[in-house]
This record gives structure tokens, C-alpha cells and sequence, in this order.
């Protein structure tokens, strides 16, 4: 037995984790889905989305951030967080411009598997409509702002996985954008392989002259959820 | 007993929500026998006659006419229902949010690569709706009861929506039924 082992449960439910594990990564081992949108394998957590938001002995966590301790116990599942998720989600989609019938990542995208989880038909906050910008310069990656959710997942890739330091942010509050190091995305040294592109969960970052390239019904979230290659059955959820 | 009356309209929108409707193939002669059509584009009756149970609404709005029927629509509909991406987003036409209207008209009407207009005049005529500010979503106008998104939501999303709602169900779609594109 591991002397770094420990207990606690999610749900009800006890699971083993380890020691230095956050509580996402605890669950994903113990076949709970936490939900999360600015959470990534291979790079450091943010903390950033909100949406992986858990209570903690009742005290709400970001469960990607959270590490572990013995006998904690948490509450993932539950109508209240599953609501506040929901509001995270749709808070997502009317702050920007998110027009899916025509978006490369359609099928594909994390911010619309998670509205298709939840069984979003229509968000309840009003359409902000902002303007944001499209840097179509590089000659294969480009840039829809429109898309944007601040995931800030390209940045730190682009850090930690790629060595470079393509992308930051700007503005504050509801200024704030995806800015690159550089007058426009071609001054930099991006390229279509980086990690950084990859690790757009929705069609801001994508690389030229591959949109559409899987047809509808074979794309990433067309048949099961998003989160479901975790949980270990979820037969019609 | 009276068959329950559907009717259907086209604001803001392609026709491609109602092209779907007619894409439940053969199980458009089960759904004539379910129910009878009020105004609907699909039999060309312009103005709603009596009390519907579920009105249809493709396409947001996007000027002052979509706004009139869209307000009629849910006068006499009981449920009334926004089906598509347009009417539950704005949709394609929403596009022009990101641009004022001024800059829209002037565009379209005169300096589009495309446009032949030698009086220089953007047209308005009375029987020309006016454009609202911006396209909106049916549910920042009226109430709406339910939403079937997709563009267009699939022949089966529609066919599986109308049979729960003429069971007195509310429409509870699987997975693979709600879908944004």
C-alpha cells in the first residue's frame, strides 16, 4: 500500500488519490467527470474558467487548483453546481461571437461540447455582440477573437510546451483580449504544429486549409460527451 | 375532437428550419394526420385565423415585421417554439451586430462592389420594413417555451419535438439531437 495514499469522496462516493494530486486529477482517476474548460493535460492549472468548480467540505474550489487532503469531502454532481456551470457556459457564449453553423471547430470544440452536456438549448443571458478582431496575417495559423474565452490554454502552452512566448493578454475586465508578441500573428515565430495552436479549446486558434476535414457525424462530440472518455459508463447521457 | 393546429413562420431566417420540417420524408403523411397547418409558408396562408397550439418560429428579428408577426405569433400561439440557430441566436444575419447599421445600408445600397443605384438613394419606402438596430434572438422579444437549436435542427430533432409536445410532453431531446450546427 502507498503511504502516500489517502481517501476522500466526491458525490458520496470514496476514492483513492495521492498525495500532490488536485482534486481533477484525483477524480479522473477514480472515473469522475469533473467538468473544465481552461484546464489542460501537460500544463500548470489556472484556475481560470471557473467551470470545474466543486464544493470542498461545502467551501466552493476550483478542483484543477485544489490539492487533495485526507477525508475531504466533495460535492461535484449536484443540481446547484451543475447550474452554476451551465451559467458559466452560457456567460461564455453570449460574451462573444460564437457562430457554430459556420465554425471550423463545430464537433470539435470544448465550449460547445459542454453547452451539449448540459442540454443547453438557448442561453438566458441577452447577446452582447462585441466587436473583436480576426488576424488572418501568418500564413497558416490564424486568429478568430471572436471566439475567444480566455482560456488562456495557448498561452501558457506556448510557454511551457513550445519554448516560445507567442501569445499574452491585454486589457482588464471586460477589455481583456488574446494579444500576440508582436504588431500581428505573422511577426511571430508561431507555427502551425505548436502545441500552443492545439490548445484552443474553441475556433480561435486555427491552422489554414484543414477546416471541415472531418465530416459531420465522425467529429470529436457528436455521439458521446464531452467527459465521457472518463467516466467508465454513461450509457444515453 | 379537433386535431391540434401548428403554425409555422419564417422571420429572419433561410427556410432551411422549414426544409428540415419537410425532411421528415414519410412521416410528414402521419404528422397531417396528427395535425392541421394555420398560417405556415408550407400551405400559403399569410395571417394566423385562430388559436394555434405550437407556432414554429425560424429566424430572429431583424426589422419591424418580423417583430409585428413574432408578437402576433405568440398572441395566438400556446406554446410557441424557436427552432434554428437564427431565431435562438440571431444567426447568420446576426453577423451585422458587429457593424452599425448606417455602415449595413450604406454597403448594401451603395457602395457594394455589386451595386448599381445611379439616384444614390438608399430606398425608403413606406412598405419597406424598417431594420431594428440590431438582429435579435426571438426570446429578447417574446417569450419563448422552447428551443430546438441547430441549423438546421435535424428532421429528427423537429419530428421528435412535435411528437412529445402533441403527447402533452415537454420536448426532452437526447444527446445526439442537440446540436449548434
Amino acid at each position: 500500500m502507498n503511504t502516500d495514499a489517502i481517501t476522500l469522496t466526491i458525490d458520496g462516493k470514496k476514492i483513492e488519490a495521492r498525495r500532490g494530486d488536485t482534486i481533477l486529477e484525483a477524480a479522473d482517476r477514480a472515473g469522475v467527470y469533473v467538468p473544465r474548460l481552461c484546464w489542460m493535460k501537460d500544463l500548470l492549472p489556472a484556475g481560470g474558467c471557473r467551470v470545474c468548480t466543486v464544493r470542498v467540505n461545502g467551501r466552493p474550489q476550483a478542483a484543477c487548483t485544489q490539492p487533495v487532503a485526507p477525508g475531504m469531502v466533495i460535492e461535484n454532481d449536484t443540481e446547484e453546481l451543475r447550474e452554476l456551470r451551465r451559467d458559466l457556459i452560457d456567460m461564455l457564449f453570449v460574451e462573444g461571437n460564437h457562430f457554430c453553423m459556420f465554425c471550423e471547430k463545430s464537433g470539435n470544440c470544448e465550449l460547445q461540447a459542454l453547452a451539449y452536456r448540459f442540454g443547453i438549448t438557448a442561453p438566458k443571458y441577452p447577446y452582447l455582440f462585441p466587436q473583436r478582431g480576426v488576424d488572418a496575417s501568418h500564413p497558416d495559423v490564424m486568429i478568430d477573437g471572436n471566439r475567444c474565452v480566455l482560456c488562456g490554454r495557448c498561452v501558457r502552452a506556448s510557454r511551457a510546451l513550445d519554448g516560445k512566448h507567442v501569445f499574452g493578454f491585454t486589457g482588464r475586465g471586460p477589455g481583456k483580449r488574446l494579444a500576440v508578441n508582436g504588431p500581428n500573428l505573422a511577426a511571430t515565430d508561431v507555427a502551425a504544429p505548436d502545441r500552443a495552436v492545439a490548445a484552443c479549446p474553441t475556433g480561435t486558434l486555427l491552422v489554414k486549409r484543414v477546416g471541415y476535414k472531418v465530416p459531420v457525424g465522425r467529429r470529436l462530440y457528436d455521439h458521446s460527451p464531452i467527459g465521457s472518455e472518463i467516466e467508465p459508463q454513461t450509457p444515453g447521457k | 375532437m379537433a386535431k391540434p393546429k401548428v403554425a409555422t413562420t419564417s422571420l429572419c431566417g433561410c427556410f432551411g428550419c422549414h426544409m428540415s420540417l419537410l425532411d421528415i420524408d414519410d412521416r410528414i403523411l402521419q404528422l397531417v394526420e396528427l395535425v392541421d397547418f394555420d398560417r405556415s409558408p408550407i400551405n400559403d396562408i399569410k395571417e394566423i385565423e385562430g388559436q394555434v397550439d405550437i407556432g414554429l418560429i425560424e429566424g430572429g428579428c431583424c426589422n419591424e415585421e418580423n417583430l409585428k408577426v413574432l408578437h402576433e405569433f405568440r398572441r395566438h400561439c400556446k406554446i410557441l417554439i424557436s427552432v434554428g440557430d437564427c431565431a435562438i441566436n440571431g444567426g447568420i444575419p446576426a453577423l451585422r451586430n458587429m457593424v452599425p447599421l448606417e455602415e449595413c445600408y450604406r454597403e448594401a445600397y451603395l457602395n457594394g462592389p455589386t451595386v448599381v443605384n445611379p439616384a444614390g438613394k438608399v430606398p425608403d419606402d413606406p412598405e419597406i420594413p424598417l431594420l431594428l438596430d440590431k438582429v435579435y434572438p426571438c426570446h429578447e422579444a417574446v417569450k419563448i417555451d422552447y428551443h430546438l437549436p441547430g441549423c438546421p435542427p435535424s428532421a429528427d430533432t423537429l419530428w421528435a419535438a412535435l411528437v412529445a409536445l402533441l403527447n402533452g410532453k415537454a420536448p426532452e431531446l437526447p444527446y445526439e439531437l442537440v446540436k449548434y450546427d
